[in-house]
């Protein structure tokens, strides 16, 4: 049974996705914030790799988020102005700062792998903010826009049609997800949950503990970064509250509202999370502190999430 | 050849020594039982044996190897598998699963982002077999942390059988378990023992159980050596009823 009623929520999942922009307006939502909510729900479900399923809480996502950004912006404008090559860029660079990164705190658990992740990150903002000449500091990376995919023949215009740049986003989105659905499924996928329920045991049935914990935290942060280019283009602009510590801890914030457990409740926290954002930011300055006080709500009688009550309705 | 050989190991905490000096040797085929009063070192011993810890001075020899330095997933990939005092498993896990983990780990599968239908097949097999030998085929999708503690403790014995280990570590096997329980894991062990030739250490407080059991007995008292021999030997031994019962007034 359980078989059937995951398979009947991953194509209610996908049907909703696929024809959000058909019926966003008529329920008061506009295309951008679909695709916003598709890029933030990537980058929750990307930390949620890391924190739901192999147990381990960065607070530093944002950097990496921020690289991906940073880079498919400094691409498009200063180097070549096409759109595959600069997310291409973005998403390297940030992998790359993960890979390097990730032996220097791999070792490290709880609260300590945390404030690390949140130290390496401010130094990324940091850089972001003083760097003027290149990343234009605080005012960001402004006058460059996303350019329309090329295919020889065709061209799909993401820069002027929006539903084309919410398809565009939909299949990375959906490519990222399938991705780590299918590692999740694998092999490699049940050591990452070995160590998520019992590290000990992990470690004394033959598994690397740490190296395992590296490779999650690089795949993460890959994704993430796929997500922040995203962001890049979606806004045509960058700055540095992208990569700043809060940010990371919104992507936290999303993934535990929509339940971390399921793979499914990372997109149901942003969705939720960006929806309230665009709601209640044009009514208040403190929107954050709703947002604040719905999330203490649902951790305090709900500590599996959105989705967690769903499935325990379920299950009754 | 003998299969384990430890060699005047030692450990420190500080100015505590919590093992001074031991030595054992074990025949492949053996099993072993490692038994003492509370205190006695015989867990610290594990740990260093296992590589959940790190020996102040002495070696440890598997196999004609030294692997005192080895950390303990690499002692794992050579053949020991080690069960704890308190159950170690994934609770949140089925049965199945858990079963399934260590399995792929062995098979060197463990990096792996797919598996081919031959290899899928045959680990689902494989996983099959275990559950039927520990007794938990009934309950293979149920999550291991909702099951009693004698099948818990006979999950995380058949996860470290899993990885077809050539020493095989139990510490207390039977701790906290009723005489249902007692019985049926000790069957289990013995089974293990005398069908499939597997060599065996355990640590065992239940006497009945280390003398049904055991080939030979090794006796720690403070940390140090005290006796080894048969179950017979040990049980006649002035020296051992001492250390267990206190002087004789």
């Amino acid at each position: 049974m359980p078989q059937i009623d995951k398979r009947v929520g991953d194509a209610v999942v996908w049907l909703l996705l696929v024809t959000a922009p058909l019926w966003l307006t008529y329920v008061g939502g506009y295309i951008e914030l679909g695709s916003r909510v598709l890029i933030y729900a990537l980058a929750a479900m990307a930390l949620n790799f890391l924190l739901g399923f192999t147990g381990v809480l960065s607070f530093g996502h944002a950097a990496y988020f921020g690289l991906g950004a940073y880079g498919t912006a400094l691409t498009i404008k200063y180097l070549y102005p096409s759109t595959p090559l600069a997310m291409l860029v973005g998403v390297v660079a940030a992998t790359v700062a993960a890979a390097i990164i990730g032996p220097m705190i791999v070792r490290l658990r709880g609260v300590y792998f945390a404030m690390c992740t949140i130290a390496f990150g401010q130094v990324f903002y940091f850089i972001a903010f003083q760097w003027s000449s290149v990343t234009g500091g605080d005012d960001g990376v402004s006058a460059w826009h996303r350019m329309p995919l090329g295919f020889g023949l065709a061209t799909i215009d993401i820069l002027k049609d929006n539903k084309a740049f919410y398809y565009f986003a939909l299949a990375l989105f959906a490519v990222c997800a399938a991705a780590m659905a299918f590692l999740l499924r694998s092999p490699f996928g049940r050591t990452l949950l070995a160590i998520r329920e019992n590290e000990r045991r992990a470690r004394f049935l033959g598994i690397p503990v740490d190296r395992h914990i590296w490779a999650s935290w690089v795949i993460s942060c890959f994704f993430v970064a796929v997500a922040g280019a995203l962001y890049a283009l979606l806004n045509n602009f960058v700055d540095p509250r992208a990569l700043r510590w809060d940010q990371s801890g919104n992507f936290v914030i999303m993934a535990v509202l929509g339940g971390m457990r399921s793979f499914w409740g990372p997109l149901i926290g942003a969705a939720i999370f960006i929806v309230l954002q665009d709601y209640l930011s044009s009514e208040t300055q403190n929107w954050m502190s709703f947002i604040g006080l719905f999330f203490v709500l649902v951790v305090l009688f709900f500590p599996r999430g959105v989705l967690g009550i769903v499935r325990r309705k379920a299950a009754s | 050849m003998s299969l384990l050989r430890v060699e005047k190991i030692a450990r420190h905490f500080g100015s505590l020594v919590a093992v001074k000096d031991v030595s054992m040797t074990v025949e492949p085929g053996e099993l072993r039982a490692v038994i003492g009063p509370n205190g006695a070192g015989k867990t610290t011993f594990f740990n260093l044996i296992s590589g959940f810890l790190q020996p102040t001075s002495g070696r440890v020899i598997f196999d004609g190897a030294d692997i005192t330095g080895l950390l303990p997933a690499r002692r794992v990939w050579r053949g020991i598998a080690r069960t704890f005092q308190i159950t170690e498993v994934f609770p949140e896990l089925s049965v199945r699963e858990n079963l399934r983990i260590p399995v792929e780990v062995a098979s060197g599968f463990r990096l792996r982002p797919w598996l081919s239908r031959a290899a899928d097949a045959e680990i689902r097999a494989y996983v099959a077999e275990l559950l039927e030998k520990g007794g938990l085929a009934a309950k293979a999708d149920r999550m291991v942390g909702e099951l009693s503690h004698g099948d818990q403790r006979a999950t995380e014995i058949m996860m470290a059988l899993a990885l077809k280990p050539r020493l095989l570590l139990l510490d207390e096997p039977t701790a906290g378990m009723g005489d249902q329980e007692t019985y049926a894991i000790t069957q289990l062990i013995r089974a293990l023992h005398k069908d499939s030739k597997l060599t065996i250490v355990l640590i065992e407080h239940d006497m009945r159980v280390v003398f049904h059991l055991a080939d030979r007995i090794t006796v720690l008292d403070q940390g140090s050596f005290l006796a080894e021999g048969t179950p017979q030997e040990i049980a006649a031994n002035e020296q051992v009823q001492t250390a267990y019962l206190g002087k004789a007034a």
